[in-house]
């Protein structure tokens, strides 16, 4: 028998490779889905149907060079992508990808799952304000304002969304929610949960029609504006892998993670998350190519005034139901 | 507020429209693999050409160059002598040279040259690391005797009409009475020419 700290460490470094690639597919998927809606042909010159793109544009990113403005504040300039790339990852070692028998697949079955990962996915947005911050110029620094904004408001709607499953389930555990839900899947009773649950996680990864951390048209780039090569891919890296993150989230906590819908039991259960996953990556880009980005003021109003309302209400709701049916 | 902020049926609208555009046909014309047709005039790179038995049609009255609203094209004129007849007229350009840097494609030149000797032909790939590439001296633009007369534009729809003919044809059109005034020559031509096609 391995020691436990082998087995992890296995898990984990072979959990990373499928993450990175996932990753890297994940990007070529979202130009090829936007070139495909803006009739274009997306990506096709690197690889058959542009599939070695990503390493093309991970060779780019590593030879640019590393720019550093006189005026950053130097450690903290350097350290915020790792920051924000460590936090991205490590959500990874409490998601559970599918079950046999009594095991669970995930590096560890943790009993508050839903919870720590709601921590650890908060941290990642230390790297955005911190970068932005650091950088020592006027955009970054608004990029990394409105990102601090827009994660209070809606990390509020988010957490109350996830709630109401929680109460459903009676459990915090991952694998423990998926189980509750082979009856039924949580995004039936939890209908306006999951939909509130879906703006703000396009919100939280700051993707399109929320990117205002970006706003390329107004911010330049937000607030990786001064960062370059390498240090702007980990950048570019951790919003993808937590894009994925929230898709797990939703898939466990609402498309019934690895459970077959149909009764089609013979496809395994890890086929299943990984489709349900990629369907609610799909959505996220077309949400993209589709929606223009809100305006700042209207972000915020439709955060406190509309979102966290419902999403109280909404677990309200469900608390009183479950208390009267047991 | 309700008809500010959220307007659910026109978001769903608009996710339609974009699922539907994900499945038509690309408009991307992947250039170097798949080419668009030109127009069967579209003006390209210069071409100097020759007549059926191999001698110039430029006579070197640098019209073209006069005309040219870029001031591209330079040409400087020699006489033909009976040793060595270049063209049938009195002259030929013993330089000709086009910057194709400062040409505007307008076709200015192609119109105001009497023998129709300079054309635009639909060629457009030019593309060089060298500044100095894009002077295109004679030997670049003149056809090749080889190759015949060259790509006539007269054979394209709508074009100019059908060749001149030979050199003997056009000699015999000239007023041997009229002499050879340099003043009038272009003009003579010009109008023979009509007479010869029409």
């Amino acid at each position: 028998m391995m020691p436990w700290w082998l087995i992890v460490l296995i898990k984990s470094a072979l959990l990373l490779f499928v993450v990175v690639t996932a990753f890297a597919y994940a990007m070529l998927f979202e130009r090829k889905i936007l070139g495909w809606m803006q009739l274009r042909p997306g990506p096709n010159r690197v690889g058959p149907w542009g599939l070695l793109q990503p390493a093309a544009d991970a060779a780019k990113l590593i030879l640019k060079e590393d720019l550093t403005p006189k005026t950053a504040d130097l450690l903290i300039y350097k350290l915020a992508p790792f920051i924000s790339l460590l936090a991205a990852f490590a959500a990874y070692a409490i998601i559970p990808f599918g079950a046999s028998g009594n095991g669970v697949w995930a590096i560890g079955n943790v009993d508050a799952g839903i919870l720590l990962l709601l921590a650890i996915t908060s941290i990642g947005i230390y790297g955005i304000s911190l970068g932005g911050w650091a950088s020592g110029s006027k955009y970054p620094l608004l990029g990394s304002v409105r990102s601090t904004a827009q994660m209070i408001s809606y990390e509020l709607a988010m957490s109350l969304s996830l709630i109401g499953v929680l109460v459903l389930a009676g459990t915090t555990s991952l694998a423990g929610i998926v189980q509750a839900q082979q009856r039924m899947w949580f995004v039936v009773p939890q209908i306006i949960g999951f939909l509130i649950y879906v703006v703000t996680a396009v919100a939280e990864t700051n993707r399109a029609p929320f990117d205002l951390v970006e706003a390329e048209t107004e911010l330049v780039a937000g607030f990786h504006t001064e960062y370059s090569g390498l240090r702007f891919g980990l950048f570019f890296i951790a919003e993808y892998v937590n894009m994925l993150t929230v898709s797990c989230v939703a898939t466990l906590l609402f498309l019934g993670g690895w459970n077959a819908p149909f009764g089609l039991t013979m496809i395994p259960g890890v086929v299943w998350f990984v489709l349900k996953v990629g369907l609610f990556m799909f959505f996220y880009m077309w949400l993209r190519a589709t929606l223009p980005r809100f305006r700042y003021d209207r972000l915020m109003a439709f955060g406190w005034k509309v979102l966290l309302p419902v999403a109280t209400l909404n677990l309200i709701a469900t608390a009183v139901a479950v208390a009267l049916k047991g | 507020m309700r008809k500010r902020l959220y307007n659910i049926a026109g978001v769903l609208q608009g996710l339609w429209i974009t699922f539907r555009f994900m499945f038509r046909r690309h408009e991307t014309i992947e250039y170097p693999s798949v080419r668009k047709r030109h127009a069967p005039r579209f003006h390209g790179l210069h071409e100097l050409r020759r007549y059926a038995d191999g001698k110039e049609r430029c006579i070197g009255c640098e019209l073209c160059s006069s005309i040219c609203p870029a001031n591209a094209i330079t040409v400087i004129g020699a006489e033909n002598t009976p040793d060595d007849r270049r063209s049938p007229g009195e002259r030929y350009a013993a330089r000709y040279e086009i910057d194709e840097l400062r040409c505007i494609f307008c076709g200015m030149c192609e119109e105001a040259c009497p023998t129709d000797a300079i054309v635009l032909t639909p060629h457009f790939e030019m593309a060089d690391y060298r500044r100095g590439a894009f002077i295109y001296s004679k030997d670049r633009l003149l056809v090749p005797v080889e190759a015949g007369r060259g790509e006539p534009p007269d054979e394209r729809p709508g074009g100019i009409p059908a060749d001149l003919g030979s050199v003997a044809e056009i000699k015999s059109t000239v007023d041997p009475e009229r002499g050879y005034d340099a003043t009038w020559r272009g003009s003579i031509l010009k109008t023979e020419r009509k007479g010869l096609a029409g």
